[in-house]
């Protein structure tokens, strides 16, 4: 393989792990602090990138559409967690797997009842429509790099975030004891509304930003939710850095695979999976806490 | 003097920078109850899951009979009669108190793995279980949820299970832990009855209990041992005292 | 209790009965239907005896299916004799790797592993043009060509399964599984080597969810990579659900009930999935016992 073709697929690659940065954050933030394993995590996904196609293709703006479509990812976030999702709290495991599954099913059911069986293509917005040249024979599309910056600004941002501020901090406590942040006074069920609502945030956010990438079609949000399931297994429950170098891990072996294996691309991710398993049963950077 | 029974070789546990079992040797003598007491922190929880199996070692050796056991795992442990009681209630909650005693006895089959006879009919595991709960009385209690036992009965059913492994090392972590005066007297009669020609290591606080049931005590503080020696010795040293501070050594 | 154990025998008997009527419609429905049965118990026996949750199970009854076409296209072995154990022992052998894997990880992180590999062997036949790919493969020459014939077998291998099952469920090894999923730790302490346990029942519940994979090809003649896949474990977790589990007979009667909402739903609305949804969410919040705790009493009554 050449140098430039291996610059180019690590390139997709980080890229590709960066935006599944976004949605494994999510997931491993919603368990860690909320003790809730999410299968319909990847519908908000899939549902991000239908409302990125739908305002933008009624209002010929993409901008528009991420501005408006994030606060109603947040909107719907906090009404599922309401509705929902608060009834799995401290509830046992095949409950949680089967009404998220449920979920899913359901909002498979309402994108075709609402938008239909068709593939839908998203133009990329005209300010960010050029190219970027590296190198001689390089380029880099402009929409593509503004995703994976966005992607490191975000996980820049989270990670200040949870590290150094006050609401971090609850955050990290929940994760590990949320009796126990409980008793101390502070608010669980707001810090697990706001939390869960980030999290359908960043997998709606991660959905329009990929929507121009690779179309906006059904059963979208399926691949992209086993492999964050990958992701945060492989970086340990509830550890956002864990997500952030499994995402990466991921990503890579992942667009690697598609290149040298192409029969085997996607049993190479969960191969990857299997071994870092068998050397740590519990993730790279293993729970937050123990026992969930 | 026998080769003690069971025996800590500078027993260590650290956890990160702090040493919550530290350089601990002790020996314990078959048929002879040895107590481990000391103030709050001291280390005898800690001590006491690292003879079960349950924490690793930091450094040091566990020996039992001799054999090297440290890196045990907690079934192994159990397997070759090394017995233990909880100090919180560690039952199977929503099932019966006698299905409870019946685990218990039925891990001493060679191997729990048969798949068709139906498991009323293995008749040892049967009248093993029986003994236990008899001698636990709580044989009335049989076909109660162990989840909705009161809580001195919850006790009676932990030491049940214990007994129905026939241990030969009964390992008891505060077993008079939160019972009421009288509850806690029935519970140190039925362990003194079960402690005869037994070896136990009793972790407690209740020092009224302790001094009427052992024949050694060690007393630790801070991880280490500060000393060792029969009750009466332990409740006239100045050294233990002074270690409890305050706190009322009966 | 006799009340119940008659009606589940009678309910056999029915079944069994429906032979006679040589029906078409019902013979494929209710075969189908009964292989359903056989999937939710086999599950039960790792989510409702050992408290294990597992999506890995589609995955077995796959495997076994496509390893009957193999045999049959690919060295023409047909007699049930001999395809019919080589099948189970392909499923067994999966579910020992993958179950020796997956037991590494505890809680949560077992449920995701079981997850993956699911997805792994789907794709492995999915995106294999040698393998049947998306379209499946034809199973050349079936081990059972009779539709009534393969009906029989069928119904035998419910009847079957169901006391195999029940007895585990009453051997000490049954009690072993109901204390590990009762408290696992505890277990352990009272000298259990409960992973070992854990795996046995892994590879029995996936050799029995390959016999089910075995007889769905037997009687369609055909598979296809749609049946593995997470989301087809769900749906053998959803029956599981429907009918209660812990109770063997309980997911058994939750497969019949979702096989009569999918045939029927399916005429209602073309959005009948949604049907299923609802009514997996409204017995998750309001009916955790599923039907068996409508018709009362434990198991070990």
């Amino acid at each position: 393989m050449s140098l430039s073709l291996f610059a180019l697929q690590l390139i997709n690659g980080v890229e590709y792990g960066l935006l599944l940065f976004l949605v494994a954050s999510g997931l491993t933030l919603v368990f860690g602090v909320l003790g809730v394993l999410n299968f319909a995590h990847g519908s908000f996904y899939m549902l991000g990138a239908y409302l990125a196609w739908w305002i933008s293709a009624r209002t010929g703006n993409l901008w528009l559409a991420i501005l408006i479509g994030l606060p109603a990812m947040v909107l719907i976030g906090l009404l599922l967690e309401r509705l929902a999702i608060a009834r799995l709290y401290g509830r046992d495991h095949l409950s949680q797997v089967l009404l998220t599954y449920g979920l899913v099913l359901l909002f498979n059911e309402l994108q075709r009842a609402v938008f239909g069986n068709d593939v839908h293509g998203v133009p990329t917005p005209k300010s960010l429509s050029f190219t970027i040249h590296l190198g001689e024979a390089q380029t880099w599309p402009a929409w593509r790099a503004f995703t994976a910056l966005s992607c490191i600004a975000l996980a820049a941002g989270m990670r200040q975030l949870i590290l150094k501020t006050r609401f971090g901090m609850r955050v990290r406590a929940g994760a590990s004891n949320a009796e126990m942040v409980e008793a101390l006074g502070i608010d669980v069920r707001r810090l697990f509304s706001v939390v869960f609502s980030a999290g359908t945030a960043l997998a709606g956010l991660a959905g329009m930003l990929a929507a121009p990438l690779t179309t906006v079609y059904p059963g979208m949000g399926e691949s992209i939710l086993i492999l964050s399931f990958v992701v945060v297994v492989i970086g340990g429950i509830g550890s956002i850095k864990g997500a952030f170098l499994g995402a990466l891990l991921v990503g890579i072996a992942d667009t690697f695979g598609k290149v040298l294996l192409p029969g085997f691309a996607s049993a190479i991710v969960y191969a990857v999976m299997a071994a870092v398993l068998l050397w740590r049963p519990r993730g790279l950077l293993g729970p937050a806490f123990e026992g969930r | 003097m026998a080769e003690p029974l069971l025996r800590a070789e500078q027993l260590t546990r650290r956890f990160g920078a702090l040493a919550a079992v530290n350089d601990v040797s002790l020996a314990f003598e078959e048929g002879r109850v040895h107590a481990v007491i000391g103030p709050n922190g001291a280390g005898k929880s800690t001590f006491l899951n690292l003879l079960s199996g349950e924490l690793r070692a930091s450094s040091g050796r566990v020996l039992f009979r001799g054999l090297d056991v440290t890196t045990a795992r907690p079934d192994e442990l159990s397997r070759l009669g090394i017995g233990r009681s909880y100090q919180t209630a560690n039952l199977f909650p929503d099932l019966r108190c006698g299905d409870c005693v019946w685990l218990a006895a039925q891990s001493r089959l060679p191997s729990s793995m048969r798949f068709f006879r139906p498991a009323e009919r293995y008749a040892g595991v049967a009248e093993r279980t029986a003994r236990a709960l008899d001698r636990c009385g709580i044989s009335a209690r049989r076909t109660a949820i162990a989840g909705q036992l009161s809580y001195g009965e919850q006790r009676q059913l932990e030491i049940a299970m214990m007994l129905a492994t026939e241990p030969a090392v009964l390992l008891l972590d505060e077993p008079l832990a939160g019972l009421g005066h009288d509850e806690a007297l029935r519970v140190v009669d039925l362990l003194r009855g079960v402690s005869q020609g037994r070896t136990v290591i009793l972790v407690e606080h209740d020092m009224e209990a302790v001094f009427s049931i052992s024949d050694t005590v060690t007393v630790l503080l801070d991880g280490r041992v500060l000393e060792t020696g029969s009750p009466e010795q332990i409740r006239k040293s100045a050294r233990v005292r002074d270690a409890y501070l305050g706190e009322e050594v009966a | 209790m006799i009340g119940r154990r008659a009606l589940l025998l009678s309910g056999a008997l029915a079944l069994g009965a429906v032979a006679f009527t040589g029906d078409r419609f019902w013979l494929q429905f209710l075969g189908k239907a009964m292989i359903g049965c056989i999937l939710a118990m086999s599950l039960d026996l790792l989510v409702g005896f050992t408290g294990l949750v597992s999506l890995a199970h589609s995955a077995f009854f796959g495997l076994a299916a496509y390893a009957l076409a193999g045999l049959t296209n690919q060295l023409g072995l047909v007699t049930p004799l001999l395809t019919l154990p080589l099948c189970l022992l392909a499923a067994a052998a999966a579910a020992l790797i993958i179950g020796w894997l997956s037991l590494r990880a505890t809680g949560v992180y077992f449920i995701m592993v079981t997850l993956a590999f699911t997805q792994m062997l789907f794709y492995l036949f999915n995106d294999s043009p040698a393998l049947g790919g998306s379209d499946g493969l034809y199973v050349s020459q079936r081990p059972v060509d009779s539709r009534l014939a393969a009906y029989l077998v069928i119904w035998v291998a419910l009847i079957a399964v169901y006391v195999l099952l029940s007895r585990i469920f009453r051997a000490p090894y049954g009690r072993a599984l109901e204390g590990i999923r009762a408290n696992e730790q505890r277990m352990r302490s009272l000298g259990y080597p409960t992973r070992r346990y854990k795996l046995v029942a892994f590879v029995i519940a996936g050799a029995l969810a390959g016999l089910a994979g075995y007889l769905d090809a037997t009687l369609y003649g055909f598979v296809n990579p749609a049946q593995l896949g997470w989301k087809q474990s769900g749906l053998i977790l959803v029956t599981v659900l429907l009918g209660g589990k812990g109770t063997l007979y309980g997911p058994a009667l939750g497969a019949l009930l979702l096989a009569f909402i999918e045939h029927y739903g399916e005429r209602v609305t073309e959005h009948w999935n949604a049907l299923v949804a609802v009514l997996v969410i409204a017995v998750v919040l309001v009916l955790p016992r599923g039907l068996s705790g409508l018709l009362q009493g434990s198991a070990r009554g």
